[in-house]
């Protein structure tokens, strides 16, 4: 039994709004920079989850590509992200990003 | 129906879970959290009969990033709860903020038109035979350009990594 057959599209509409609010809510409760990183990849599955429901509702295995895309560049941008982290850290010993305040001039 | 049931307890699952990613104070708890969010998300591909995609985001997600992230808690040595934490006007002002997005969306979804499915319903449009035949015809190009954007993220790590650039 195929789950798009029996629940209507707008329930997963709802689900990823929820899922999307809940790391909007990450980003800006938090001040640890490495759950504030958390918080994004949340963010983005919520969009590949909808992404997935619409390319299974459509028939279309279009959706399901830009899932792929979407993994590649979340795998980038962690990659990248944590190296800054790192290199904060180094200079700051702390992941506040409070501190990263006094990047302004 | 039992599909049904399966919808809403990996919804409950998924929406649990993310929330004690947010509100947990330790960041190994954090990350713990979030890889069992993703496991929920993954059965939810799973019921939409994505099983590659499904397979493919746990070894991705679960397998490499959230391995990425314990790494660097450890190495960080945050496993501890030391962070400092925002007032509570900043936090309630979050919290309040997140609510009031969160009834946007809801609140214009709620009665969102759906467009009739073109397509006859195709159980196998997420096995992997389909899925390629799109990524390397209709997306060849992106897939191209895709290999270019971890080149240049593996370099960048790298450089960012180093102890000191001299």
């Amino acid at each position: 039994m195929n789950a798009i057959q029996v629940i209507p599209v707008n329930w997963y509409l709802l689900l990823s709004a929820v899922l999307f609010t809940i790391g909007v809510l990450g980003v800006l409760f938090r001040r640890n920079a490495i759950i504030i990183f958390m918080s994004v990849e949340l963010m983005l599955n919520a969009v590949n989850l909808l992404l997935v429901a619409f390319s299974t509702y459509l028939s279309d295995s279009a959706g399901q590509v830009f899932v792929f895309f979407i993994m590649a560049v979340a795998a980038a941008e962690v990659a990248v992200g944590l190296a800054i982290l790192m290199s904060v850290y180094r200079n700051t010993m702390s992941t506040d990003i409070n501190i990263l305040s006094k990047l302004k001039g | 129906m039992i599909t049904q049931y399966i919808f809403y307890f990996l919804s409950f699952l998924a929406i649990m879970f993310g929330l004690m990613v947010v509100l947990s104070k330790n960041p190994i708890h954090s990350v713990l959290y979030l890889v069992l969010t993703f496991f929920a998300i993954a059965g939810h591909y799973v019921l939409l009969n994505a099983q590659f995609l499904a397979a493919v985001h746990i070894i991705v997600y679960a397998g490499a990033i959230m391995v990425l992230f314990l790494f660097v808690i450890m190495l960080l040595n945050l496993n501890k709860e030391t962070e400092p934490h925002k007032n509570v006007w900043l936090k309630l002002s979050a919290a309040v903020a997140a609510g009031l997005l969160l009834v946007v969306m809801v609140g214009s979804l709620k009665n969102a038109e759906m467009i009739a499915a073109t397509n006859a319903f195709d159980p196998s449009v997420g096995l992997i035979e389909n899925l390629g035949k799109t990524l390397f015809g209709e997306f060849l190009l992106p897939f191209e350009v895709a290999s270019l954007l971890l080149l240049g993220a593996m370099v960048g790590a790298v450089l960012l990594g180093k102890k000191s650039i001299k």
